[in-house]
């Protein structure tokens, strides 16, 4: 019975998406204020029945209610509870109502946080959401209802896939969805915009904290996403470049983009066009991701559902939503476009290029993407480029970038002054480049040009990255007054440096060696000695392993007990490597069961990960960093200064502050 | 005129979709490879163990034989890896590996950490050789009879399944032919 009523509720929801739909649409254009007022309650009444729909869903899990064929499928009553609840979005249909409950987690929001917005404005804003929700609402009960039934209901289910069933991956989804969704934001605002065919500077300021604030949880998503890869997949690398993953990375990408060009719609009224194209294209992307993800047109290791009529349905909705958003754009766009006066050294060409560049980044990304579909389409054959390619051409655009960053953030807006930049900077760009020559030769007494590269764009990054906020502090004693979207840009550029770094010390100075070794055999690796004491069986609540100890040892003093397993789940029967690792800041220690040899013995993977720990550092702190500049309080208070143009830097003006740009 | 570049992110779209609606009904697991019945192609390339030695298709050809392509980089090859295991010591076949766009010292450590079920393996490191073979990605499996012609290929990592249905029947009636 309660399965049924989470149907209903999810019917109900789609109802009120489309009433949130025609009013928030009809109402200003009809200029009817009374029907555009209803879309708030309306979305707010939309999130709450598909959030009972979503904890009908969970409640079934947890209560292992298997005449749900969805539960069947993915759930056991041997399953531990975390995992039951986690499990609602292991699968198909699970994880498309967890899209839905975030969409609709936005749509509610939206409704209640937009007070200060236009009606005319948030109406519009709330249809466009409603309309996408409506969209995702159909293909579920259309094509994947989760609260189907199986007739006779099963005694057991067939268990959560084994790979899902770790904590890392049970937060992965909802972050990673509430980002990918959040975009859907910034699209409803560029439609609203091109539909009124009006954009602002307050449009842009509307908009930005929403922009940072998916981007941050996107980007905390991915960050999880290779953090469970690398210790859950069992043999220590972070990122693949699988279709799945690149499906998170593209709209990630150009929302950075978005971030930087909406900086400059704020605060100079340039580059609409862009701007709008970007806040398209980044939620096109998320939904091409979960058409790529679901389809099936792409064989990926994550892929759950390949299903030909889903297919074409979120083909249907890519066609409409994508399809209709770029023709409005050709349409609207033009007549927005503004011109606008900056000098070639000014802060507008920086962005200018770091947009090029992120759109570059991304259309590669993409091209390797869809590569085998494009020549599969073409009848040529399918050749899949995989990692060689994406590790070649992603270098390309973003080494520039990341130098570029940190000249750009120090740039004024519409003219610069090169001396006084160059003045600014070059004793961080020397000391960069001593540092990038001396660590590699010095330390680790190992040098290649990228070992060289990486450490001097990390370390470039990082250095450049509180220039500003550290000379308010010296100047003023205090950071109070200093804005905080300027200090939301020193932190996610500062995360990129960090990132930089973590990611250079693990591709070049990374140890991994595979040995076979028998009880009481040591090895050693970098400065420590691995002993293998012993296996043991041991049983875990829905598997049985066997269990490793082996001594870590350094300069014969001991480090740790690392107890790798290997696992096997008793339903699904699929043997699992469960590594066990030493973290420490500056490096890991890894190690991972392989296959037993006979005798006690047992191939094993021994690994050394330099500063990996850095990698997914740099990606809170850049997360970090967007969450502290969505509370900065302009986007709250409405400014009396917002005609004026911020003044251009005076020359000579001790670098004079260009606040609020990050 | 002016105006043009803005259509212009519009039409990339209308093509993409255009793919996409063909991808759809393209199964990507079956793929339709054109060697079917035809002589597999031929390369020469180093041997992944032993570098001084060489491996041509002709090598393979005398009895059934299956030619495995994999890479340390694919997921999948490591889940299909303990079958090929079993399938290595159970010797029904002889298993050649032809490994894809990887690196050598890469490849011979998983060969050591997981077991090596090969008989001769091809190093291909920047996929020239498996361009012939319409290599789409890793893993794939390519079924040889005693001629040398492909019998069959399979995309995808190999299961016990596929093996019995696809591959076991097929050397069967080699193996009848041939007597």
């Amino acid at each position: 019975m309660i399965p049924e009523l989470g149907h209903v509720a999810l019917t109900i929801a789609l109802c009120l998406a489309l009433a949130q739909g025609f009013f928030g649409l009809a109402g200003p254009i009809f200029n009817k204020p009374g029907w555009s007022a209803v879309a708030k309650p309306v979305s707010v009444g939309h999130f709450v029945f598909v959030a009972i729909a979503y904890g009908v869903l969970t409640h079934a899990h947890i209560i292992s209610d298997f005449s749900v064929a969805y539960v069947a499928n993915h759930s056991n009553s041997e399953l531990p509870l975390l995992y039951r609840v986690s499990g609602v979005w292991g699968g198909h249909e699970g994880s498309m109502l967890l899209w839905a409950l975030m969409l609709a987690v936005w749509g509610g929001l939206l409704g209640v946080f937009t007070k200060r917005i236009p009606l005319q404005t948030s109406a519009k804003v709330l249809g466009v959401m409603g309309i996408v929700s409506v969209g995702f609402l159909l293909f579920m009960l259309a094509t994947s209802n989760p609260f189907d039934r199986l007739i006779p209901s099963p005694m057991e289910g067939r268990d959560l896939n084994p790979l899902l069933q770790d904590p890392g991956l049970a937060i992965h989804p909802p972050m990673l969805y509430m980002g990918y969704v959040g975009f859907a934001v910034a699209f409803a605002f560029a439609i609203a915009a091109m539909i009124e065919g009006r954009l602002d500077k307050e449009w842009a300021r509307w908009i930005r904290p929403w922009t940072a604030v998916a981007w941050a949880f996107l980007t905390i998503g991915i960050a999880l996403g290779s953090w469970w890869a690398y210790y859950e997949l069992g043999w220590g690398g972070w990122w693949f470049w699988d279709p799945v993953e690149n499906a998170s990375f593209m709209p990630w990408l150009a929302g950075t983009a978005l971030l930087h060009s909406l900086a400059v719609t704020e605060r100079r009224g340039l580059f609409k066009g862009w701007t709008l194209l970007l806040a398209v294209s980044a939620f096109s992307l998320s939904l091409l991701g979960t058409f790529l993800v679901r389809s099936g047109v792409l064989v990926s290791v994550h892929a759950f559902a390949t299903d030909p009529g889903r297919g074409l349905f979120i083909l249907a909705m890519l066609v409409f939503f994508i399809g209709g958003a770029l023709a409005l754009y050709a349409w609207r766009a033009p007549a927005l476009a503004q011109k606008g006066g900056f000098a070639p050294l000014s802060r507008e060409t920086f962005i200018l290029a770091n947009n090029m560049l992120f759109v570059v980044a991304t259309l590669l990304i993409l091209f390797g993407t869809l590569y085998p579909l494009f020549l599969d389409g073409l009848g040529l054959g399918k050749i899949s480029v995989g990692p060689p390619y994406f590790n070649t051409v992603f270098i390309i655009p973003t080494l520039p970038l990341v130098f570029l960053m940190g000249i750009g953030m120090h740039t004024a807006w519409k003219k610069m002054d090169w001396q006084q930049l160059k003045g600014k900077l070059w004793p961080f760009f020397v000391g960069a480049l001593v540092f990038a020559v001396i660590v590699p030769l010095v330390v680790y007494r190992q040098f290649s040009l990228m070992k060289f590269i990486g450490v001097f764009l990390g370390v470039w990054a990082m250095a450049v990255a509180f220039v500003e906020p550290v000379k308010y502090f010296l100047r003023k004693r205090t950071l109070r007054g200093y804005s905080r979207t300027m200090i939301s840009m020193c932190l996610a550029h500062f995360g990129i440096g960090v990132f930089v770094i973590g990611v250079t010390m693990v591709s070049t100075y990374g140890v991994a060696r595979d040995i076979g070794m028998k009880p009481g055999e040591t090895v050693m690796v970098e400065d420590y000695s691995f002993t293998l004491q012993g296996t043991r069986q041991v049983e875990g609540p829905n598997y049985s392993a066997v269990q490793a100890d082996v001594l870590v040892e350094r300069d014969g003093e001991t480090v740790i007990v690392l107890q790798p397993e290997k696992r096997t789940y008793r339903v699904q029967q699929n043997p699992m490597t469960e590594a066990d690792i030493h973290p420490r800041l500056h490096r890991d220690i890894f190690v991972a069961m392989g296959e037993p040899l006979g005798q006690g013995a047992w191939s094993m993977r021994i690994q050394y990960k330099p500063y990996i720990r850095f990698i997914w550092l740099g990606a809170f702190i850049m997360a970090f960093g967007a969450f502290f500049g969505a509370t900065d309080k302009r986007y709250r208070v409405r400014r009396e200064d917002e005609a004026t143009e911020p003044s251009p830097a005076t020359p000579g003006g001790q670098g004079k502050l260009q606040e609020g740009t990050a | 005129m002016k105006s043009l570049k803005y259509v212009i992110p519009g039409l990339a779209f209308i093509v993409l979709a255009g793919f996409f609606y063909k991808g759809l009904f393209l199964n990507p697991r079956t793929v339709p490879s054109p060697l079917i019945g035809k002589p597999a192609p031929t390369f020469e390339l180093e041997e992944l163990r032993n570098p001084s030695e060489s491996f041509v298709t002709a090598d393979m050809h005398g009895q059934p034989a299956v030619m495995n392509v994999w890479a340390t980089w694919c997921a999948g090859c490591r889940d299909e890896h303990e079958f090929l295991m079993r399938l290595g010591r159970s010797g029904t076949v002889p298993i050649y590996g032809l490994n894809y766009r990887d690196e050598r010292p890469a490849a011979l450590q998983w060969l050591s950490r997981l077991g090596d079920p090969y008989v001769k393996i091809a190093y291909d490191p920047d996929g020239m050789g498996s361009l012939d073979w319409g290599v789409y990605g890793a893993p794939e499996t390519f079924l040889l009879d005693p001629d040398g012609t492909v019998v069959y290929k399979h995309l995808g990592p190999m299961t016990p399944r596929v093996w019995e249905q696809e591959f076991l029947p097929r050397i069967s009636e080699m193996r009848v032919a041939s007597r």
